[in-house]
């Protein structure tokens, strides 16, 4: 008998039951197709009558993203959510936060592009997740799901590892992942933090009054002296080296003995699964290497690939080619790399990209 | 075990919650399920279908191009997914409204009339559980007391008093479902 904790839910219904759960303080966000859930639910679970977190629904994009500007700069945990186009609006105020090392959440439950597109899945915002989106130098870290129970386990994760750096993140899904059902198992409330608990676990940096310090604290992105904001960019940079250097995540599934290996991440992962699973059967020795972290790019199990004999690296994407990019620097020209994708919302069938893996890799 | 199910029909018949309310029984029985629906544009344009499958193992794609079982309800429904039933599977059908019927003949092919005899009942509302009980019927894939606690976990606790009728339904769905070949 399952336990009474296993729920069966869409992955955006989590998303707003792992807000309430982790503790989180506040969401502002803008419905659009495929990610309204998200607020719909944490409506419907009224969380500011038990923890006492705010949920808002603001008036645009543009607004949401600044208010989480605002409260993150308190020291909260703060979130918004939305698909492509709404992401888009929400550029300027991420280089923002992440100019003032802001730790927030933002989901991004991708829809086909460009321009307003469609509101079928799409993982055409892979350069905008990774390689900013935003004006200047700077990352997000970026956790891309694959199942319900990740998009769940992900939102405490990302507040983590935003907390921990200093950094805004982004959980990358897609309009399938939002909109399946899947089980999961919800974890104990944790309670909200407050100001003075904070600071003892993350430093003491927020804008939220005096207090006993000597001096206000303050959060900013503006340094008109060039060399003070040259200061900013090295710290950022190291920032990033550090990040790169320890948080990377990833998962292999029969890579072990394969000579030809899928990257995919997402919806794509789990199709990829069931092209290994088909491959396999026909005696290929096909294995899918699916990155968890988009930023950091998981580099080292490519290396470790190639180090070992990989003849070929398959990047199957819902996109015209975006993730290849960064599996091509790993691989470096060691092995062959090749890329499959769909556009505009079109899912591709385990078959297909079984059959694209034979014509572009398998001599 | 593995079993890929697909459920279309228009919008408003409960295609989307019968595959709630089968998703749901697996998870009871410790099974891994996924329920992946359509949204998008066929959403909108009245037409409906959700894919679920449920599996003793970690289900890899939550999406299928060939199924185990067919459930469709309308016309367009059965063009469009009978071609997609796996040799040996199963197409369920309700004949109301259908024109033009299943010409396939290395499938097993059942017609179940959940329209008519909701209508005979006066309770238009039990189509969609009717339907999964004459599903259950020829593929018993989750034990009825699974299905009242799937069925229990899918309603908000507002409507659980309409839980006995249901059961009725599903039962009654299993007695008037018939195979056609």
């Amino acid at each position: 008998m399952a336990d009474s904790d296993v729920r069966l839910m869409k992955g955006n219904e989590v998303i707003a039951h792992a807000a309430v759960r982790c503790g989180c303080d506040g969401y502002f966000g803008y419905p659009i197709t495929p990610q309204s859930e998200v607020m719909e639910t944490l409506m419907e679970l009224r969380p500011w009558e038990t923890t006492g977190m705010v949920v808002l629904q603001a008036e645009s994009e543009i607004s949401s993203i600044n208010m989480v500007y605002g409260g993150a700069a308190t020291g909260k945990k703060i979130m918004t959510s939305s698909s492509s186009p709404g992401v888009s609006l929400m550029s300027e105020g991420l280089s923002y936060l992440a100019a003032c090392e802001l730790p927030c959440l933002v989901v991004n439950c991708q829809r086909g592009g460009p321009g307003l597109g469609t509101i079928q899945p799409s993982q055409g915002d892979y350069f905008q997740a990774c390689k900013g989106g935003g004006h200047g130098d700077y990352h997000l870290i970026v956790l891309a799901p694959s199942s319900v129970q990740e998009m769940y386990d992900f939102v405490s994760l990302a507040f983590d590892l935003a907390f921990k750096h200093r950094n805004p993140a982004m959980i990358l899904a897609d309009g399938a992942i939002g909109q399946m059902m899947e089980k999961v198992v919800l974890s104990e409330q944790q309670p909200r933090l407050a100001d003075e608990e904070i600071a003892e676990r993350y430093g003491d940096w927020a804008t939220c009054g005096k207090g006993n310090r000597k001096r206000y604290n303050v959060c900013t992105s503006l340094f008109m002296q060039p060399d003070d904001l040259e200061a900013l960019n090295l710290r950022l940079q190291a920032k990033y080296r550090t990040i790169e250097a320890e948080e990377a995540r990833w998962e292999e599934i029969m890579c072990d003995d394969a000579e030809y290996v899928l990257v995919a991440y997402g919806s794509s992962a789990r199709i990829s699964a069931a092209v290994v699973e088909q491959a396999r059967e026909q005696g290929l020795k096909v294995g899918l290497l699916r990155p968890i972290t988009l930023y950091p790019f998981p580099v080292k199990p490519l290396r470790d690939m190639v180090e070992r004999g990989v003849k070929g690296f398959l990047s199957v994407e819902l996109n015209a080619g975006q993730m290849v990019e960064d599996v091509r620097l790993a691989v470096n020209g060691e092995a062959a790399v090749g890329h499959y994708g769909r556009t505009g919302g079109v899912l591709f069938t385990p078959e297909e990209v079984l059959e694209a893996l034979k014509n572009k890799l398998v001599k | 075990m593995k079993e890929t199910i697909i459920i279309a029909g228009f919008g408003g018949q409960g295609v989307l919650s019968m595959g709630k309310i089968l998703a749901y029984s697996g998870v009871m029985q410790d099974s891994e399920v996924t329920w992946m629906p359509s949204y998008g544009p066929e959403m909108r344009g009245g037409t409906a279908n959700v894919t679920v499958i449920i599996s003793d193992k970690r289900i890899s794609s939550p999406i299928a191009n060939d199924y185990d079982t067919a459930i469709v309800l309308n016309q367009q429904s059965l063009d469009k997914f009978e071609p997609m039933v796996k040799p040996g599977g199963v197409l369920i059908y309700d004949a109301n409204g259908i024109v033009n019927p299943p010409k396939r003949t290395d499938i097993e092919i059942y017609i179940i009339d959940a329209a008519s005899e909701c209508a005979r009942l006066g309770q238009p509302k039990l189509f969609n559980t009717m339907v999964l009980g004459g599903y259950l019927k020829i593929k018993p894939i989750v034990s009825m007391e699974n299905v009242m606690l799937g069925l229990k976990k899918s309603l908000p606790e507002r409507a659980w008093r309409l839980l006995p009728e249901n059961e009725k339904a599903i039962l009654r769905g299993g007695e008037i479902i018939r195979q056609v070949r």
